[in-house]
């Protein structure tokens, strides 16, 4: 089939960017979105052009490095989709199709469609974590954990940290990101010793890097290629409220920490 | 033994070797630890956790990946699940079954000491994890749940559905950024390495290239860990990342570390078969789904029919033809070759003709009626049946099918998938002591990385066992030996003439591939050094096949050199100088896999050389003549002389392995 695209060129992060549009004329339909991409760059290249940069690397939809905003929707129109598991077939000849990269005031564009995620790496270091140095473990089975729980908190873990949710929300808000590992240990008895200062620190970790707040429109799970659930917000919120109350015991009646 | 390698494996009956190693080998006093810096190329489940668990102890650590997070690195996509001898279901298993199992299925081409050792510390791994909050399956009762996995016969693999290995890389990346927090790690993403920096005979830090900006830097570490992953993208399809590459591992190589067996490829019989010419990158469907799916071919070549009209009595179940013990649940490379073998011979399906049917009729139909049983429905019709028995399945394996319908376009619940086998794994690697130490002293190799404890054939759910072994659990009693008597090494200033001298090196070479300024792209070599490895040195191989590809493989590299064409410049972020650089040393390797595959006269495990077959067509080992490692020098000028680690077996008394 034959495509039109409109991609986002930026030459690095200092310049300000512009559409540039690319004709395409054998896209095949069992095509990857990323493999699309190879065909233009490979075009682009033989034609000495400068090729288009875009982060990816397992193309299996797990690795959450692919990253593109397909037609104003964060890795395109299929629902629980990453962009490197979008398929061509989900397109029509003679479609535009316009791709540009996460856009959020905390994700800096390095290049065309390749941006700065770092922020969520410092904020898994402020305290997504359970404290625990290698060989201190007692037996896995010495601590049950109710399946529910534990199928829980599973769901909450599987996400892939690919940003998708920051570049859907108005807001560019990562309650969605940070809320999905805090509810994932604050569901586990190996992380509920620590989730008082890990929602307090991941929380002021992610507003120190300008993410915006949340204004439950939840657009941030309709576009989630995992889709992890709204409900972690509600978790964390909780969990939020909880450990305010506990760490200030002046301000509030139920806080007996101190 | 050659002279030059020493495996060093301690005294003593192989249950005692690691007991008494860790117990008397020399440790770093804490003092001490603070001014010992490390550097870990790599953050997969071999380096991260190897980053972690030496920033805990007290070291200086720097962590290098070239990705934009280290929880990217492709440890994320394993699927099936991570062994542990806990015997949790009182089927009979112990540490040394494991061993046993990993020793066997590795077709006695592994080193006991180093097997035994993993076997011993799987059990730690599994503790480790879940104190750290991994959420793995669980049992109604709150234990964690087990299944069995590649045809062991215990039930000995710990998984979290079928994304094991995301979780457990991100339970090792979120100790490591705790560390990061805390200030004992640095971490660089978007960093690669591209030289090692030896100085007196140890390897003293590296040289890396920002990928963002461009910019050479140099790295002094007291020693250096190469947790860099394997090099199955020399076949350019893989199931393996697009940025995985043999970089690192092929620089040490080409400053002194030895390459361990590099023809040791893994093939997975279950992946999705290609689909054109634009295809990147192979998907793996998880070896479970060889639990309760059956592989089969039409018996008539050149069958057109859809698989549904083909009647039962004109399918070819060939494996379990084939192998009546084991059915479809052979191991890998077996069940791999076999596909092969009906695929070339005319009988393969689809549009390429090269796959074979996985069919889960059958299961659906089995699960369906047991299922109605349990319900009390008596007389459930043909329909009832079906929509339960998809329910089962949809339940057991339900990302898997919805994964092949996005990326085929085709319902798996309504018609067989196709699957074809595809490289994924590589139990070569740079050739590693007991303590992981490569032939360069200071220099080791974890994971992936390092050729040691597979063989010449991996057992499912093995791979994640082995990083975080040697990253949790070996490599901070090991490496305690060497930098005992490396505490009055003061760092060595980066402007020492080693690192300058390396670092020049690294800019001429990148300098050398900008200016080459041909007509072809990166991919146009990369794809054809691909071809050569799959066609003369994949799944079969023979002397008349592997010589040519020496011949092919070198033209091609001095074509590359010639007209390879990278645009933009060497300052910037540029995906095609990066991927240039990989694919110079691919073409390097892949020379040296052919000349080692040529070496090795026999089959064993995933090498299968067409001279060494029963008459029935199962493979030969030769234990007379080839039961050794194969550690390669460089010689320079891709020029390569082999090393022999003789392989001795106290505890385990080789046999033909039989299926049948
Ligand atoms: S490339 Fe890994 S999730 Fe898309």
């Amino acid at each position: 089939m034959k495509l039109t695209l409109k991609v986002w060129r930026q030459k690095n992060a200092k310049d300000s960017g512009k559409f540039a549009t690319y004709q395409l004329n054998e896209v095949s339909p069992d095509m990857s979105f990323l493999e699309m991409f190879d065909v233009l760059n490979e075009e682009l290249v033989g034609k000495g052009e400068d090729p288009v940069a875009f982060d990816h690397d397992c193309r299996e939809g797990i690795c959450g490095m692919c990253s593109m905003y397909i037609n104003g929707r964060a890795h395109g129109p299929m629902s629980g989709t990453t962009t490197c598991q979008l398929h061509m077939r989900k397109f029509k000849d003679g479609d535009t199709i316009t791709v540009e990269p996460w856009r959020a005031g905390a994700f800096p564009v390095l290049k065309d469609l390749v941006v700065d995620r770092s922020a969520f790496d410092r904020i898994i270091a402020a305290g997504g974590y359970v404290s625990v140095n290698t060989g201190s473990a007692k037996d896995a089975n010495n601590i049950p954990v109710p399946k529910h729980d534990a199928d829980a908190a599973f769901a909450a873990a599987a996400c892939i940290g690919c940003g998708a949710c920051v570049a859907a929300c108005k807001n560019a808000s990562a309650m969605l990101f940070a809320s999905a590992k805090i509810s994932q240990l604050a569901l586990l008895p190996q992380g509920k010793v620590e989730r008082t200062d890990r929602v307090l620190n991941m929380v002021k970790q992610m507003d120190a890097e300008g993410f915006g707040s949340c204004t439950n429109t939840g657009s941030c799970e309709a576009e989630c290629p995992k889709n992890i659930s709204l409900e972690n917000i509600a978790t964390m919120n909780r969990e939020y409220l909880l450990a305010t109350v506990s760490k200030q015991p002046d301000f509030g009646g139920t806080g007996g920490a101190g | 033994m050659s002279s030059k390698i020493n495996s060093r494996i301690p005294e003593g009956s192989l249950e005692q070797k690691w007991t008494t190693y860790r117990s008397t080998t020399a440790l770093v006093n804490p003092a001490n630890k603070r001014s010992l810096e490390i550097i870990v190329v790599g953050s997969g489940l071999a380096g991260a956790s190897a980053a972690a668990s030496l920033a805990e102890l007290g070291y200086k650590v720097k962590c290098f990946c070239f990705q934009d997070s280290p929880r990217r690195a492709h440890s994320i996509a394993a699927q099936g699940g991570i062994n542990a001898a806990k015997n949790y279901q009182n089927d009979g298993d112990s540490v040394y079954r494991l061993f046993y199992d990993t020793i066997k299925g590795g077709d006695y081409r592994a080193r006991e000491a180093n097997v035994h050792r993993l076997a011993e510390v799987s059990a730690s791994i599994i503790d480790q994890c879940v104190a750290q909050g991994v959420p793995f399956a669980r049992e109604y009762g709150g234990l964690l749940a087990n299944r069995s996995f590649g045809g062991t016969q215990v039930q000995r693999t710990f998984y979290a559905s079928g994304q094991t290995g995301q979780q457990l890389l991100l339970g090792a990346y979120s100790a490591l950024e705790r560390q990061v927090g805390l200030g004992s790690v640095k971490m660089y993403n978007r960093h690669e390495m591209l030289e090692i920096v030896n100085i007196e005979g140890k390897c003293r830090g590296i040289i890396a290239r920002n990928l963002v900006t461009g910019e050479i830097t140099r790295h002094f570490g007291h020693a250096v860990l190469l947790c860099t992953g394997g090099y199955g993208n020399v076949f350019f399809l893989s199931t393996n990342a697009m940025g995985s590459n043999v970089t690192a591992a092929w620089k040490a190589h080409k400053k002194g570390a030895f390459f361990g067996n590099p023809c040791f490829t893994q093939i997975h019989p279950t992946c999705i078969p290609v689909s054109g010419d634009h295809q990147s990158k192979l998907t793996l469907m998880s070896e479970s789904l060889r639990n309760d799916g059956r592989i089969w071919v039409p018996k008539k070549q050149g069958d057109t029919r859809k698989a549904s009209e083909i009647p039962e009595d004109e399918r070819d179940y060939y494996l379990e033809r084939r192998y009546p013990a084991f059915g479809n649940l052979v191991p890998r490379d077996v069940a791999s070759r076999a596909a092969k073998e009906r695929c070339d011979a005319g009988y393969g399906v689809g549009a390429s003709k090269m796959a074979v049917y996985l069919d889960y009729t059958a299961a659906i139909e089995r699960y369906g009626k047991t299922k109605a049983t349990q319900l009390n429905e008596n007389n459930p019709g043909e329909a009832r049946i079906r929509e339960l028995g998809k329910q089962v399945v949809a339940e057991k394996y339900g990302n898997l099918f919805e994964m092949y319908e996005k990326i085929t376009g085709e319902n798996p619940y309504e018609v067989p998938m196709r699957i074809y086998p595809a490289v994924h794994y590589t139990m070569g690697g740079l050739w590693v002591d007991y303590e992981l130490m490569t032939t360069v002293p200071g220099l080791y190799a974890l994971g992936e990385a390092n050729f040691s404890d597979h063989g010449a054939n991996r057992l499912g759910a093995s791979a994640l066992m082995q990083g975080l072994a040697d990253g949790y659990f070996v490599i901070p009693y090991t490496i305690g030996t060497y930098l005992s008597n490396e505490i009055r090494t003061k760092p060595v200033p980066t402007d020492h003439e080693a690192f300058v001298e390396a670092e020049k090196d690294v800019r001429e070479n990148i300098a050398r591939m900008m200016n080459v300024k041909g007509s072809k792209t990166v991919d146009h070599f990369h794809k054809r050094l691909g071809k050569i490895m799959w066609e003369k040195c994949g799944m079969a191989r023979n002397e008349k096949g592997l010589n040519e590809a020496i011949v092919e493989i070198r033209a091609l590299r001095e074509e590359f050199w010639r007209d390879v064409r990278i645009p933009g410049s060497a300052d910037e972020l540029n995906p095609e100088l990066e991927k240039a650089g990989r694919v110079a040393d691919f073409l390097e390797l892949g020379e040296l896999m052919c000349m080692d595959a040529l070496n090795r006269a026999e089959s064993c495990g995933g090498h299968f050389r067409e001279e060494s077959q029963a008459e029935d067509g199962e493979a030969m080992r030769d234990d007379a003549n080839f039961m050794y490692v194969a550690a390669w020098e460089y010689k320079g000028n891709t020029q390569f002389e082999m090393h022999k680690e003789t392989l001795v077996y106290e505890k385990v008394k080789p046999s033909q392995r039989s299926y049948k």
